[in-house]
C-alpha cells in the first residue's frame, strides 16, 4: 500500500460529501443556492482567519491571538470611521497595517527570544482584546455610505440566494494562499519549518524571515477577517469573536492538516470550514436541536481526525521496508 | 594514483580547546581528489570535533584550512556547504514531510514567473538520482523510502550543492548489509567523478572495503596516516587503541562450568546485531569483546529485552523463552547493569536503599511493598558484602562516587538473586582500586554458580575474568576464544580479522 500525503485531504472531502448527503437526505431544501450563499457569507471571516492559521499550523506553530485581532480590528475600524471621520478604505489599510505588524512582532519574539508560540500568542490574545476594550467597551455601529455600497454588492442566484462580496473575498484569499503555499519558495519553507526547524536551518531555510513572515500573514489575515466581520455585522464590538481562534484551529485540523505541522493543504481548510458551517446549518434547519450540538459534533470530528493522523503516522513508519527492493538497483 | 595530485582540502595544525581539555592538537589532514579517506579513532578521539572545525560548526582555535589552495574560514555548516564541503550525518538531515524532489531542491528551487516549477524540479531530480543508481519517483514523500535511500538523497543534495568534498559521518550506522553495498556503490561513483570523500565509521571491514587512505586520531592527535592497501588491520587497530599489548595476568578458572542456562539460536535484531548462536552456562563468565559499535551493547540489550530481538529463539534451561521486554527478562532471573549508569541505571535523587531494592520491588509488583525494615536489611547486607562506602543508607545515590554507584547498581540486581547477570562496561569511569574490587566480585559471583555476561572494551579486564570470550566485529560474532587462548593479543587479532584477511 502506498499512502499519498493527500489522503487526509481526501478524507476531509469524503466527510464533507457524506455530511452533505446526510443533510440533504433529511432536508432536501438544504440543496439550494440560498443555503450555499449563506454558508459562504456566514463563514467568510472564519475562512479567512483559518487560512492564516493553516500557515501557522503547517509551520508547527499556533496563533491564539487571531480572535482578539478580529475584534480589535472591528472596533478600530468603527472608531476610526465614526470618530475620526476617516474614509473606510484608508481605515482598512491602517487596520491591515496594524494587524500585520502585530503578527510580525509576535513572530520576531517567537524566533529571536526562542519563546513557544503558544505563550507569545496567548499574550497577544490578551493584549489585543484589552486594546479593543480601551477603544470602546460598547458596540460601535458603522454607518457609512461606502459600507452600504460594499454590502450591496452581490450576485443573485436563480433561486434568490445572494452571494455577497465577503464570500468572494474568502474564496479569493483561499486561492491566493494556495498559490503562495504550494508554488512559492516561502510556501516550501513553511512546510520545511513544520518538518523540523533545525534541519530546515541546516538546509539553508532562513528561519527568522520565514517565522516572522508566517505570523505576519496570520496577523494580516486576522486583520482582513476583522474587516470582513465589520462588513458582515456593520459594527465594532470588543466582546465579539471570542474563541474564534479555536474554531479556526478546529477547521484547519478537520481540513486534514497535521496539528504538529509539516503536512496539510489550504484546500482542506476550506472544506474544514464548510463542514463546520454545514453542521450549523443543519441545526438551524432542524430547529429543535440546541446550538451546542455544533460544538459536540465538531469535538467528535476533531478527535476522529487527530486519530486518523496518528494511524497514518503509524502506517507510514511501519511501511518503510529495510531493503531497497522497491527502489534501487544500481 | 602514485602521481600525488594537489590535495583538494588541506588542513594544517588545526587545534581546538575546550575548557580544561585539548580536543584537537595540531591536527593535519590532506584529502586528495578521487580518494576515500577514512577518519578513525575510538570515541573521544576527536573525529567529530575535527569535522565540526572543518565545516565551521565550531570555531577552531588554531590552524588553517586550504580548499583548492585557497584559505577558507567557514562560519557555519551552511557557509562551508557553499564553499564546497558537503556533510551527511548518521541521522538523515532532510525533511521527511517533503517529497524527494523538494528535499533535493529546497532553497534553490527552479522557478518560472516567480513560482516554483514543480515539473522541472521532479524531472531534474529524477535525472540526478539516476546518476546515483536510484530509479525512484521523486514526487513521493521522503519518509516513504528506506533510510539507505534517504541517505543517498542526502548525499545527492550535498554533492549538488557543494561538489568538492563530501564528508560522511557514520552514514552506515543504521544500515543493513545490502544497503551498505548500495551506499558504497554510490560513493565509488562519486570518487570516479573526482570528488574527495571523508568517511567516518566504527566498522573496520567497511573501511578496508571502501577507503584508500586512513588517518587515525587518538586523544585529539593524529597518530598515523596510512595507505590502506599497505597497512594491515592489526596495525590500524593497534594505532586506534594505542596500547602496548602487555601480557595481562590471567586467573584461570578451576571449576568446570555447570548446566547450560541460556542458549540462543539465530538470535538477532535488525539494524543492531546480526543473528548469533550462543550458550551461557551457570558458573561461567562469558566476555564480549569488540570495538565500539561492534554490537557488544546491542547483544546485551537484545538478551535483556531492552531492545528485543526480532529473530531467532532463546531457550532457558532447555525450554523456549520469550525475552520481549526487560520485565519478562527480570521475571526469568536475568539482570542487567547498563553501560551508562547515569542514564539507564541509577535514580539519582532516591536514597541508596531505595535504589538497591528497586529491582526487587519491581519484580514483586507494586501491590506487595517491601517493608522498610526488610529493605534496610537487604541494603545493609549488600553494602557490607560489596563494601559500598557511604555515610548512611538514606543519602541520595548521586552523592556516591562512580565506583560506589556502580556497586550499588550491582547490589540492586544481586538483590533479585539473578541466574544470569549481564554487565555492560562494568568498570567504566571508576578508579583503579574499585576496578579490582569489581573484578573480584565477578569472580566470587561466578564461584557461587551465577552465570555472567560481561561486555567490555577493556581487553585486560576480559582476560582477567572471563572463561570464554566472544569477539564481535561489525555486529557479528567472529570468534570465540576459550581458556588459555584468551589474551589481549588474540583478541586484537580477532577484532582486526587477521585470519580472514590473510
Amino acid at each position: 500500500m502506498r499512502h499519498s500525503p493527500r489522503l487526509p485531504l481526501y478524507v476531509t472531502l469524503a466527510t464533507f460529501l457524506l455530511a452533505l448527503i446526510a443533510c440533504v437526505a433529511q432536508f432536501p431544501a438544504m440543496l439550494s443556492w440560498r443555503v450555499a450563499a449563506n454558508l459562504l457569507t456566514d463563514n467568510a471571516f472564519l475562512g479567512i482567519v483559518a487560512v492564516g492559521m493553516t500557515f501557522v499550523i503547517l509551520s508547527g506553530g499556533i496563533d491564539l491571538s487571531v480572535g482578539s485581532v478580529i475584534a480589535f480590528t472591528s472596533v478600530f475600524l468603527a472608531v476610526l470611521i465614526r470618530d475620526a471621520g476617516i474614509h473606510p478604505l484608508a481605515a482598512f489599510a491602517l487596520a491591515l497595517g496594524v494587524s500585520t505588524l502585530f503578527g510580525a512582532a509576535m513572530g520576531a519574539i517567537i524566533h529571536h527570544l526562542e519563546m513557544p508560540p503558544f505563550i507569545v500568542t496567548l499574550a497577544g490574545m490578551f493584549l489585543m482584546r484589552g486594546m479593543a476594550y480601551v477603544l470602546s467597551t460598547d458596540s460601535v455601529p458603522v454607518t457609512h455610505e461606502f459600507y452600504g455600497w460594499l454590502q450591496s454588492l452581490y450576485w443573485r442566484a436563480p433561486d434568490g440566494g445572494r452571494f455577497r462580496l465577503i464570500g468572494f473575498l474568502m474564496i479569493l484569499t483561499f486561492l491566493l494562499a494556495m498559490l503562495a503555499l504550494h508554488r512559492t519558495r516561502f510556501g516550501q519553507n513553511v512546510y520545511a519549518l513544520g518538518g523540523s526547524a533545525q534541519t530546515a536551518q541546516l538546509m539553508g531555510v532562513p528561519l527568522a524571515r520565514t517565522t516572522i513572515g508566517i505570523y505576519a500573514v496570520s496577523g494580516g489575515l486576522a486583520g482582513f477577517a476583522g474587516i470582513v466581520y465589520s462588513l458582515y455585522t456593520s459594527a465594532g464590538y470588543s466582546l465579539a469573536t471570542v474563541g474564534v481562534e479555536l474554531d479556526a484551529i478546529a477547521a484547519v485540523v478537520i481540513g486534514g492538516t497535521l496539528l504538529s505541522g509539516g503536512a496539510g493543504f489550504v484546500l482542506g481548510t476550506f472544506f474544514g470550514v464548510l463542514i463546520m458551517g454545514l453542521i450549523q446549518t443543519y441545526i438551524v434547519f432542524d430547529g429543535q436541536l440546541s446550538s451546542w450540538w455544533t460544538k459536540i459534533v465538531i469535538g467528535g470530528l476533531l478527535f476522529a481526525f487527530i486519530l486518523l493522523q496518528k494511524v497514518l503516522g503509524w502506517a507510514t513508519t511501519a511501511r518503510i521496508r529495510p531493503a531497497t527492493a522497491s527502489a534501487a538497483r544500481s | 594514483m602514485e602521481q600525488m595530485a594537489e590535495p583538494v582540502l588541506q588542513a594544517t595544525g588545526v587545534s581546538k580547546y575546550f575548557p580544561g581539555a585539548i580536543a584537537l592538537d595540531e591536527v593535519d589532514l590532506r584529502l586528495y581528489p578521487g580518494e576515500v579517506h577514512a577518519l578513525l579513532g575510538e570515541n573521544g578521539a576527536g573525529k567529530s570535533t575535527l569535522i565540526k572545525c572543518l565545516t565551521g560548526a565550531y570555531a577552531r582555535d588554531g590552524g588553517a584550512i586550504l580548499l583548492e589552495g585557497v584559505e577558507i574560514d567557514p562560519r557555519d555548516p551552511l557557509d562551508s556547504q557553499r564553499l564546497g564541503i558537503g556533510t551527511v550525518y548518521q541521522e538523515v538531515n532532510l525533511l521527511p514531510n517533503l517529497t524527494v524532489a523538494e528535499n533535493l531542491f529546497l532553497g534553490r528551487q527552479p522557478t518560472r514567473f516567480g513560482f516554483v516549477d514543480h515539473r522541472r524540479m521532479k524531472r531534474d531530480s529524477a535525472r540526478i538520482l539516476a546518476e546515483y543508481g536510484l530509479e525512484i519517483d521523486p514526487g513521493r514523500l521522503l519518509s516513504s523510502f528506506s533510510i539507505a535511500v534517504q541517505q543517498i538523497v542526502a548525499i545527492a543534495r550535498a554533492v549538488e550543492m557543494s561538489g568538492k568534498v563530501l564528508i560522511l559521518d557514520e552514514p552506515t550506522a543504521s544500515l543493513d548489509r545490502e544497503e551498505v553495498e548500495l551506499m558504497f556503490s554510490v560513493v565509488r561513483r562519486l570518487t570516479a567523478r573526482g570528488l574527495a570523500v571523508v568517511f567516518i565509521t566504527h566498522f573496520l571491514d567497511q573501511v578496508f572495503a571502501l577507503c584508500d587512505r586512513a588517518t587515525i586520531l587518538r586523544n585529539g592527535r593524529v597518530v598515523g596516516s596510512r595507505l590502506l592497501r599497505e597497512a594491515g588491520q592489526t596495525e590500524i587497530v593497534t594505532l586506534m587503541l594505542g596500547r602496548q599489548l602487555e601480557a595481562a595476568t590471567r586467573t584461570p578458572h578451576e571449576a568446570e562450568p555447570g548446566e547450560v542456562l541460556l542458549s540462543f539460536a539465530g538470535f538477532g535484531r535488525r539494524g543492531a546485531i546480526e543473528p548469533f548462536d550462543m550458550t551461557i552456562r551457570s558458573g561461567e563468565v562469558v566476555g564480549l569483546a569488540g570495538l565500539l559499535g561492534s554490537g557488544r551493547s546491542e547483544t546485551c540489550a537484545a538478551i535483556f529485552g531492552a531492545a528485543p530481538a526480532d529473530r531467532g529463539e532463546a531457550r532457558l534451561r532447555g525450554l523456549p523463552v520469550r525475552l520481549g521486554d526487560p520485565r519478562e527478562a527480570v521475571g526469568h532471573g536475568l539482570a542487567f547493569c547498563p553501560e551508562d549508569r547515569k542514564i539507564d541505571g541509577i535514580v539519582g535523587d532516591l536514597s541508596v536503599r531505595e535504589n538497591i531494592v528497586l529491582a526487587l520491588q519491581a519484580r514483586q509488583g507494586w501491590a506487595k511493598p517491601i517493608s522498610r525494615a526488610r529493605a534496610q536489611e537487604i541494603a545493609e547486607g549488600y553494602v557490607k558484602a560489596l563494601d559500598i562506602r557511604l555515610a548512611h543508607l538514606d543519602m541520595p545515590i548521586r552523592l556516591l562516587s562512580g565506583g560506589n554507584q556502580q556497586k550499588a547498581l550491582l547490589a540492586r540486581w544481586l538483590a533479585t538473586e539473578p541466574a544470569l547477570l549481564i554487565l555492560d562496561e562494568p568498570t567504566r569511569g571508576i578508579d583503579v582500586g574499585a576496578h579490582a574490587e569489581i573484578l573480584n566480585l565477578i569472580e566470587r559471583l561466578r564461584a557461587r554458580g551465577m552465570a555472567l555476561l560481561v561486555a567490555s572494551s577493556e581487553m585486560e579486564e576480559l582476560v582477567a575474568c572471563a572463561g570464554r570470550v566472544i569477539v564481535l566485529r561489525d555486529r557479528r560474532q567472529v570468534e570465540e576464544l576459550t581458556g588459555a587462548d584468551i589474551s589481549p593479543d588474540a583478541i586484537v587479532r580477532a577484532i582486526a580479522g587477521e585470519e580472514e584477511a590473510a
